[in-house]
């Protein structure tokens, strides 16, 4: 296939303070099998070699394990192609002559660090209120050892797969946290490990999300639609269980 | 402690204070007001039954429980309508200011029209709310008041005979349609009683109920303004 030659219009923002603008570069000559982060690469090879600033944008593992690459391409974060990451996104998912809109992941919960650079630490600081066991569990013990439904079993692992991106609150019309808080809970309240400390940390984790000052849900399930790892909604329902029923029981505790 | 700080600190104001916890108020409210709206659609069209049936119907809802019954029933209804009304009108304003800055070029994968309207959709329904409740309620008109005190049937023709309160009744109707096809399905979620496997049914029970509600009430000033029923 033929390189292509795109338009990229780019959020641009020195830091926390600086007013952002879209400024527009020319992508020419792109190879279609480079990744969404490689093009990115090539663009910025050429503005450091015309003596400008890089894009900053945020990366590490490029392989869709990390969590750390956060770009929203046209309106959607990660990019239109469901269940990946924008790492894992191929140049070759577009067409020469395209303008590709390239913004930060936005909410009032994460501040622009620059450019494409968010500070996402609210949703560490969620998994640290409750996002864990307080014993040692020890070292993994042997298969079936510890009897676990099925269904659990894949529920909890499924909830597992969160690499806390923060693209459903960016995706999210209300920037709510629901679904990455809603999979660090059940992945844990699913499994018996965890089920003793269900109701501490169910409340923990959601008082602290509000704390932080994220949007509530709607119920429209754009998160679920971007999510690279696809979670399900379903964690959501759960959670909005699990807190009825934890506050309950505190309330008669 | 002060007694507001007990009262800020009292459980349920921590739930309501929190972001689940007023959404289902909301859930809970709404499906009082959607039970409402399923009752008061299926009286309503006693009218088809003809003058009497309606009349009777009418006078029924007036004197049950010795005339404490509807006086309950209000209340229940306001007191629901006010948490609702009030919780969303929070909600909103939450959400709005979590994405402080709106992205250039704005983006929806799945999100319907109508959940993304329901807060407009929500205050045409109150201020219809407010208009149905001083023409057929309190009938502030004395021209209907006098027909409504002998025959509630044909206060309502008279009423629907204005073609500025069928249209702006149709209206209403059709954002209360909006406003169930999104709400409806989405007590089911913020309950915590849907899943992928319910999701479908769900979502058509949604869409379904909301039809019913807009094809039954609409129905009513149709008939009259269009076919001349009851003229
Ligand atoms: C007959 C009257 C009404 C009915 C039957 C009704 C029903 C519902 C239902 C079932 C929901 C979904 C609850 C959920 O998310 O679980 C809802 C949500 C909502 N309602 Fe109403 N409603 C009514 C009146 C109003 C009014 C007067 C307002 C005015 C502000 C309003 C504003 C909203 C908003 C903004 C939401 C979305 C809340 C959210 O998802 O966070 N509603 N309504
Ligand atoms: S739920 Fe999905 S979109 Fe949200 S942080 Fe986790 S992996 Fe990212
Ligand atoms: S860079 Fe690690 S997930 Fe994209």
């Amino acid at each position: 296939m033929a390189n292509l030659n795109l338009t990229l219009k780019v959020w641009r923002q020195l830091n926390a303070q600086d007013h952002g603008r879209i400024e527009t570069y020319d992508a020419k000559d792109i190879p279609t099998e480079a990744s969404f982060l490689e093009m990115l690469d090539i663009v910025n090879e050429r503005i450091v070699e015309d003596g400008g600033e890089p894009i900053h944008f945020d990366h590490d593992c490029r392989e869709g394990i990390c969590g750390m690459c956060s770009l929203t391409i046209d309106g959607v974060p990660h990019g239109q192609d469901r269940g990946v990451t924008v790492c894992q996104l191929h140049m070759r998912k577009f067409k020469s002559g395209d303008t590709i809109w390239i913004e930060p992941f936005r909410s009032k919960v994460f501040p622009l660090l620059r450019d494409l650079m968010v500070d996402r630490s609210a949703l560490d600081r969620i998994v640290a209120a409750g996002g864990y066991i307080d014993i040692r569990t020890g070292a993994a013990q042997d298969a079936n050892a510890l009897p676990i439904e099925k269904d659990k079993a894949e529920a909890a692992f499924e909830a597992a797969a969160c690499i806390g991106c923060a693209a459903c609150v960016a995706a999210c019309k209300n920037s709510s946290a629901m679904l990455f808080v809603s999979a660090k809970a059940a992945h844990l309240n699913y499994l018996p490990q965890g089920a003793p400390e269900k109701q501490k940390r169910t409340l923990a984790m959601v008082r602290q999300m509000d704390e932080e000052g994220f949007g509530n849900c709607t119920n429209q399930y754009e998160c679920e639609a971007v999510c690279p790892k696809e979670i399900s909604a379903d964690n959501i329902a759960k959670l909005n269980r699990d807190y009825a029923i934890a506050s309950f029981k505190e309330a008669v505790s | 402690m002060s007694a507001l700080s007990c009262c800020i600190h009292s459980a349920p104001c921590r739930f309501w204070n929190s972001s689940i916890g007023k959404k289902i108020i909301v859930a809970l409210t709404g499906i009082v007001l959607v039970g409402f709206l399923a009752g008061h659609l299926i009286g309503n069209l006693l009218i088809f039954q003809g003058e009497h049936a309606f009349n009777d119907y009418a006078h029924f809802l007036q004197t049950m429980l010795h005339g404490y019954g509807v006086w309950i029933a209000r209340i229940f209804l306001l007191t629901s309508l006010v948490l609702h009304v009030t919780a969303t009108i929070q909600l909103t304003i939450a959400n709005r200011a979590a994405r402080n800055i709106e992205y250039q070029r704005p983006a929806t994968v799945t999100a319907s029209a109508s959940s993304r309207m329901m807060i407009w959709s929500g205050s045409t329904i109150l201020a219809f709310i407010v208009f149905h409740i001083f023409h057929y309620t309190v009938r502030v008109s004395p021209e209907l008041a006098e027909i409504g005190a002998e025959n509630p049937h044909a206060m309502v023709i008279a009423g629907f005979s204005n073609i500025l309160v069928s249209l702006f009744y149709l209206i209403a109707m059709t954002l209360l349609c909006s406003h169930l096809s999104h709400g409806v399905g989405s007590i089911f979620q913020t309950l915590g009683l849907r899943s992928h496997k319910t999701a479908l049914p769900i979502d058509l029970f949604s869409r379904a109920f909301a039809l019913f509600i807009w094809l039954g009430f609409i129905s009513i000033p149709i008939a009259i303004m269009v076919f001349g029923f009851g003229k």
